[in-house]
């Protein structure tokens, strides 16, 4: 049973169509079958209650004057075989007497003139029974309890007195092959329309039950393979399976946006522990250090001229500045008074970026000017944007095109730096913002870090869009009433 | 339309419908008929049911007569001989039996000749069936099927048979019917409708030839001693010249190469003048059977 239920649709919709179709043809074949039987079977009584009537009615003057040979030829002509339909023919027909003795028979072998009708034994002995029973001016169908035979019985009346009957046998088996063709051609039409009907409706069966695999087989892909079950080809019908395939397509696109904003979430968290961790060390080291570099400026003003301490402790201030400078790349910091960002800062930009991007063979564009100075922190803002320029530059590399697009709307402006260049694995975007992290291979890693840090001090936004080709960073920064930012500190 | 015109009108009606009288008068006879009709009366003495036969028997008589001739047929022996001896008809083949009663108002005309005899037998059958039955004696008690009461060899014989054993016929059977035709006879007996049958033995003879399953179906038990063929006979009152000149186309039938055709397949030989001595034996018999 279970084994059935678990029967796939791609079969079990067929199925059931075709069992439906099946059970309707037999049940209409059946139907069609009974009443013909029915019908067969009254035309058939209806016939032998006319021929009784017909006979009776013709045999009452030879009965009466006792000519049998007269009587014989007309139940002769009477039972005259007809080819075309042999079940109207009666087995015997009888004559009787009032008392029910043979007065002639088709038969005469078997029902000798003079005998009782009922002396032959079996369905005409069960016949003796009924003989006498009911009235015997009427015309009965006598039908003996497990006869073979069945028999119309009509009485010849002559004023009213019952000078005898007609007695009409007939056998049930002729009607048997007869309705046995019937059946048989009941079953070859029923076949024939079949063979027409079942082809149509398993082909339609298998169309109802295809959407619903392949919302199946899409289904399997969840939540493992949400792309292919995205690209899912569903149905988009409005019926109830449309429905489902559309309620289908939404429950996908959320799960991939949840699946999205769970990765970029990791991507940030990730980000901002490193930031927490990084801060923390540099200012762990930035403590000591201060004191270290103090310390060898002091020795410097006010120590000895022994010139080998002199040579190592400027080795060792060259080392610690160094490592205040990483430190203080690591540390990105706003810095509560700066001016704000002015047009003029994107030329100033340009013409920072054109010395290496000459070097490099690189083309930059900028596209949009601002029109007024904005309330964001000019160094930070310029940091970024210098990063971004000399990472594009890089990337464009000989020939390469870098393109700034600067667009501002009353409470934020968006930066979009474009390059040409070689794009960015789609594996490597989980980690890029991460600090030490180099694609080119120059530089140490910290230019991306930076900018981060920066636009997370903001309250900003970065996203990143990568193709072969087309490489583009775009950052959002509020300000104003947007911004969360103590950009009010800002000073002109 | 003035009475000058009227006058032979009604006339004309009036004799229409004294014909029309007539003519109901003369319904049991062919409308047709008129005072030139030769009217011959046929009994199932021989196989009369032989319609296209009769049709040709009936043009040749016509052509050798040189007059129109009408074949009357009747269900049994007494309608065809009442009509002859009421003078209703001309001429009649009947059976010797009701000739030798009723002698003296008809009159012998000719008499077929069967196996080269104007004679012939009547034979007693049963079912084939029946091996036991030797004679008609065995048939105590059961079925028997006569032609016709008027019938020599279908029901005269048989009686005559029955009164020399001693027996009597009105009681001797069991149940005893007319099938008002010999070859019905033989079909009676034939399914066992009846135990036995009084059958003429030339028709009995000619079906065997002509339709052999019936004849088959039969035994023959007994056969009667050679007994006068029956004959053509005419009315009492028959024109002398009228009774010589059917006479002698009968008696010409076999020369004639169509009435020979005729004969033949009547399984007859010709015709022949007969005397009514011929008869004797069945006088004979019919004595002794209505002494009964």
């Amino acid at each position: 049973m279970s084994a059935l239920s678990d029967l796939s649709l791609r079969w079990k919709i067929p199925l059931r169509v075709m069992g439906a179709v099946l059970g309707t043809a037999l049940a209409v074949t059946g139907a069609l079958v009974a009443r013909e039987y029915e019908e067969i079977r009254q035309n058939l009584e209806g016939h032998a209650r006319s021929m009784g009537r017909v006979l009776a009615h013709t045999l009452i003057m030879p009965v009466l004057h006792d000519d049998i040979w007269r009587a014989y030829e007309i139940l002769q002509s009477a039972h005259e075989r007809d080819p075309a339909a042999p079940e109207l023919q009666a087995e015997v027909v009888l004559v009787t007497d009032a008392d029910f003795r043979v007065f002639v028979s088709t038969r005469p072998r078997e029902f000798p003139i003079g005998s009782s009708a009922a002396s032959r034994g079996g369905a005409y002995g069960l016949l003796r029974a009924e003989l006498s029973r009911g009235t015997q001016t009427e015309q009965r169908v006598l039908e003996p309890v497990d006869s073979p035979v069945y028999f119309v019985m009509s009485p010849l009346i002559a004023d009213g007195v019952a000078l005898g009957h007609v007695i009409l046998g007939y056998s049930k088996t002729p009607f048997l092959p007869r309705f046995l063709g019937l059946v048989g051609r009941a079953a070859l039409v029923t076949l024939v329309v079949l063979a027409v009907i079942l082809p149509i409706s398993w082909f339609w069966s298998r169309r109802t039950g295809q959407p619903l695999l392949r919302l199946a087989e899409a289904m399997r892909h969840v939540p493992v393979e949400l792309e292919a079950a995205h690209l899912a080809d569903l149905p988009h019908s409005r019926d109830e399976i449309g429905q489902l395939g559309s309620a289908f397509r939404r429950m996908v696109g959320e799960l991939r946006n949840k699946q999205e904003l769970e990765r970029q979430m990791l991507v940030s968290e990730r980000l901002a522990a490193i930031g927490r961790l990084t801060a923390g060390i540099a200012h762990e080291i930035n403590n000591p250090l201060a004191g270290m570099l103090t310390a060898i400026n002091t020795y410097k003003r006010h120590g000895g001229d022994d010139p080998l301490a002199a040579k190592t402790l400027s080795l060792l201030e060259r080392g610690l500045t160094q490592i205040r400078n990483t430190v203080a790349a690591l540390l990105v910091e706003s810095r509560v008074e700066d001016r704000p960002f002015a047009p003029q800062d994107i030329d100033d930009l340009l013409i920072l970026v054109e010395a290496e991007a000459h070097a490099c063979g690189t083309k930059v564009v900028i596209d949009g000017m601002l029109g007024a100075p904005l309330p964001l922190p000019a160094t930070l803002v310029r940091q970024i944007i210098l990063n971004l320029l000399l990472n594009a530059v890089a990337a464009a590399g000989n020939g390469g095109i870098v393109r700034l697009h600067a667009h501002t709307t009353d409470d934020s402006l968006t930066l979009a730096v474009f390059n040409d260049g070689r794009h960015i694995p789609a594996e490597e975007l989980p980690y890029l913002f991460e600090p030490f992290t180099t694609h080119s291979g120059k530089g140490h890693g910290l230019g991306l870090w930076i900018v981060y840090q920066i636009v997370q001090q903001l309250d900003g936004e970065i996203s990143v869009d990568s193709a072969p080709d087309s490489t583009t960073f775009t950052i959002e920064v509020p300000y104003g009433s947007a911004s969360r930012s103590p950009a009010a500190a800002l000073s002109d | 339309m003035d009475r000058v015109n009227r006058s032979p009108g009604s006339q004309s009606r009036r004799r229409f419908l004294r014909c029309a009288a007539l003519l109901a008068a003369l319904a049991p006879l062919p409308a047709g008929a008129s005072d030139e009709t030769l009217r011959i009366g046929l009994t199932p003495v021989f196989l009369d049911d032989q319609m296209s036969f009769l049709r040709e028997w009936q043009r040749w008589l016509e052509a050798k007569l040189g007059r129109a001739v009408v074949f009357i047929q009747r269900g049994n022996y007494r309608e065809i001989v009442d009509l002859v001896r009421s003078g209703k008809l001309d001429f009649a083949w009947v059976c010797g039996y009701p000739y030798v009663r009723h002698q003296r108002e008809l009159k012998l005309v000719a008499v077929p000749l069967w196996q080269g005899r104007p004679q012939y037998r009547s034979y007693i059958i049963v079912p084939a069936d029946d091996t036991r039955s030797a004679s008609i004696t065995d048939l105590r008690g059961k079925v028997f099927a006569y032609s016709d009461p008027d019938s020599n060899s279908g029901f005269l014989y048989p009686r005559y048979l029955l009164a020399t054993h001693k027996e009597d016929p009105g009681n001797f059977f069991g149940r005893t019917f007319f099938t008002w035709a010999h070859r019905k006879v033989v079909e009676a007996v034939g399914v066992a409708l009846a135990d036995g049958g009084a059958v003429d033995g030339y028709v009995w003879e000619t079906l065997a030839e002509l339709r052999p399953e019936l004849t088959r179906a039969t035994r023959i038990v007994e056969r009667s001693p050679l007994l006068g063929y029956p004959p053509f006979v005419a009315r009492a009152d028959i024109p002398p010249a009228e009774l010589e000149r059917f006479r002698a186309v009968l008696l010409g039938m076999a020369a004639d190469p169509v009435g020979e055709e005729l004969l033949r397949r009547l399984r007859l030989d010709g015709f022949t003048r007969a005397s009514p001595e011929l008869f004797a034996e069945i006088a004979h018999m019919a004595a002794r059977v209505e002494r009964l």
